[in-house]
């Protein structure tokens, strides 16, 4: 095992499916010159045929990864922001997501969406986005939403060999953690959650950064007497509802953190699932942390005051806890 | 070259299978049998005349005008009739019906309804057959209103720069619904917007099969040799409405001399005299072939309609090939 960074994983991820299929292919803007890190040498270890630079023209290249999946092709967008899939919206959420159903099941369509979810900083509302539950919402499609190094990479290699479209949102803040060496086969089965943390006053569940604010906040409450339990579905369709369940079997207290808006985001989902299937689990009103519903602004202080974070999901817990 | 006679006939056979096979769906339509259907009477010496010109194992994509593309390509009738009833053995199995009629193992690579949402696939479609170095080629039809979206100036665009094996095919019917071309595209001719993309841009006369034929053989030659896509735009007119409930609608934007006038350049008319006068083909048999394709056009609708309906929760199958652990999540009541 040995140390690499999120982006890294990602990286060799698609490095190692390239090597194991040579149907997968890689298409964007700026992907030979590996802009922000995803597909840096790729070029050069690949070629220019399999490594294909676009214009800028989402709807045209995203329609054209469609069309590549039904020859035969194993596309791997990289949409660099998720802010940026916006311009493909009928692409991705009216053909790619239905085409396989509205055909009748005659054609696959693996494709992978990747991009980088959540705010990179100071780039302001259309720039900024973590849209991933506007897919989620688009029945055909599968969200994943990795919080470590070890995660993207096992679950964005099982994305590429999966053969339906599935939307990939990594965050570079996310927990630089170990990976195996490259070469042994690390793969993550979608709708498997995992405990990051164990804990018995309150069940948070986190995805993509925000485990890690979870974790660090666990931490700090820790000191306090509240005990988190940190909990990652990993994936949000399908959605690993049994370890979340299981978790508020034990603590009877929901904290739920996510990175969209509020209104119908991902946490509003897993709250409504949990009402349906676990509202006797329960001893208290759930919570939500998550972006408040405004655009992302540019100004510093105001883009932390819009996001959830840690100490947001402290505050949160202790009022579960009525302290 | 020119077509000869046998393949002249088989045109002209093809035409009168989607002609017949369209009247009788307006047919049940109107008597409440069938839903929806988007005519493609006058049209149709497009769509064979490019068929004609691809191998068996090229490919084409089509649009919610799907009828004649799918039988030119070889769709059987009966199982395209049956995707319009909703039935099991439509070839989408009735979740598709009558804008996405689509057979892939016929090389019919989908057809979708958002207006110029397939002109990028069929670019990704022939970017599969250039990565695999198959020698296929793609046609790619959609209507005038489609050259007005960003969809196709970026699908003409990308298939330029990858010089990829893609023949686009405009059916120019002069009316994006009900709005007339004029109001709508800033280009007289829809073939000069190739320029923009580096492409060859031909006018052709789309009510004559062998004109198109022609136009579409030297793009697909180019094509297959690796010198990137054309466009080709096809003049021509369609005879009934956007969509078969238009006569109920009584939406007026056409008057009936301009239909006069192209209805006698129906291509069924086109075809009839140059077999006739080429080839001494006589109204005798143009009329035995009339009856045996009005037959056959029976024959289909029947089976058609003999097909078992899916059951209403088939609703939940076919949406994912690779299903997981609460994937899709459904509470069925």
């Amino acid at each position: 095992m040995r140390d690499i960074n999120y982006l890294q994983a990602m990286n060799e991820a698609i490095a190692e499916e390239m090597i194991r299929d040579d149907r997968v292919i890689v298409i964007g803007e700026d992907v030979r010159a590996g802009v922000f890190g995803v597909t840096a040498g790729l070029l050069e270890k690949f070629g220019p045929r399999r490594i294909l630079d676009t214009p800028i023209s989402e709807s045209g290249f995203c329609g054209a990864a469609i069309g590549a999946a039904m020859r035969g092709l194993r596309p791997v967008v990289n949409m660099h922001l998720g802010s940026f899939l916006y311009v493909a919206m009928d692409q991705i959420v009216n053909e790619c997501a239905k085409l396989r159903y509205m055909f009748g099941g005659q054609v696959n369509l693996p494709i992978v969406f990747l991009c980088r979810s959540g705010p990179p900083g100071n780039n302001a509302a259309q720039h900024s986005d973590a849209p991933y539950p506007l897919f989620a919402n688009s029945p055909g499609l599968k969200v994943v939403l990795p919080s470590t190094s070890y995660d993207v990479k096992g679950l964005l290699k099982q994305a590429i060999r999966d053969n339906d479209p599935v939307m990939v949102f990594g965050n570079i803040r996310s927990r630089k953690s170990s990976v195996p060496e490259t070469g042994e086969d690390l793969v993550i089965p979608f709708g498997k959650g995992e405990v990051k943390r164990a804990g018995t006053d309150i069940t948070v569940v986190a995805f993509l950064h925000l485990v890690e604010e979870g974790l660090s906040a666990a931490e700090d409450l820790e000191r306090e007497g509240i005990s988190l339990e940190v909990v990652d579905p990993r994936t949000l369709v399908p959605l690993d509802m049994q370890i979340i369940l299981e978790s508020l079997a034990k603590t009877g207290r929901l904290l739920v953190t996510d990175d969209s808006h509020r209104t119908c985001g991902a946490a509003a989902e897993i709250v409504a699932r949990v009402a349906e299937k676990g509202w006797n689990l329960l001893k208290a009103p759930v919570k939500r942390v998550t972006r408040y519903d405004v655009p992302i602004p540019y100004y510093r202080a105001m883009e932390q005051f819009v996001l959830p974070n840690r100490d947001k999901i402290k505050q949160a817990a202790r009022k579960l806890m009525g302290v | 070259m020119p077509l000869d006679k046998d393949r002249l006939l088989f045109a002209y056979r093809r035409i009168l299978e989607i002609r017949y096979l369209e009247a009788s769906l307006s047919d049940l339509l109107k008597r409440g049998e069938i839903p929806d259907l988007y005519p493609c009477s006058g049209q149709e010496a497009v769509a064979v005349g490019v068929c004609l010109a691809l191998r068996p194992d090229d490919q084409i994509t089509s649009m919610y005008r799907c009828l004649g593309h799918v039988i030119a390509k070889g769709a059987e009738p009966w199982r395209v009739a049956a995707e319009f009833f909703g039935r099991r053995d439509g070839y989408c199995k009735g979740k598709g019906g009558a804008k996405h009629v689509c057979s892939f193992a016929d090389g019919i690579y989908g057809a979708t309804s958002i207006v110029a949402a397939g002109i990028p696939h069929a670019a990704g479609v022939a970017l599969g057959n250039q990565y695999l170095n198959t020698g296929q080629v793609v046609a790619c039809f959609f209507g005038d209103g489609a050259a007005n979206q960003g969809t196709f100036h970026e699908g003409l665009n990308l298939a330029s720069v990858w010089k990829l094996p893609v023949v686009f095919v405009c059916e120019n019917n002069l009316y994006a619904l009900a709005t007339p071309i004029e109001e709508t595209t800033a280009v007289k001719d829809i073939a000069d917007r190739a320029a923009s993309y580096n492409m060859p841009g031909v006018i052709v006369d789309g009510m004559d099969v062998e004109a198109v034929y022609d136009a579409v053989t030297e793009a697909v030659s180019r094509a297959r040799a690796g010198g990137g896509p054309s466009l080709l735009e096809c003049k021509t007119y369609r005879f009934g409405g956007h969509f078969a409930a238009e006569f109920a609608l009584k939406i007026h934007y056409r008057e009936d001399s301009e239909m006069d006038q192209w209805r006698k350049r129906d291509p069924i008319l086109l075809l009839g005299a140059k077999l006739e006068k080429e080839f001494g083909f006589t109204e005798e048999a143009a009329q035995a072939l009339r009856n045996e394709v009005q037959q056959k056009t029976e024959e289909a609708i029947a089976r058609a309609r003999s097909s078992p309906a899916p059951l209403p929760e088939e609703a939940l199958q076919d949406l994912y090939a690779d299903s997981y652990a609460n994937l899709p999540e459904q509470e069925i009541f």
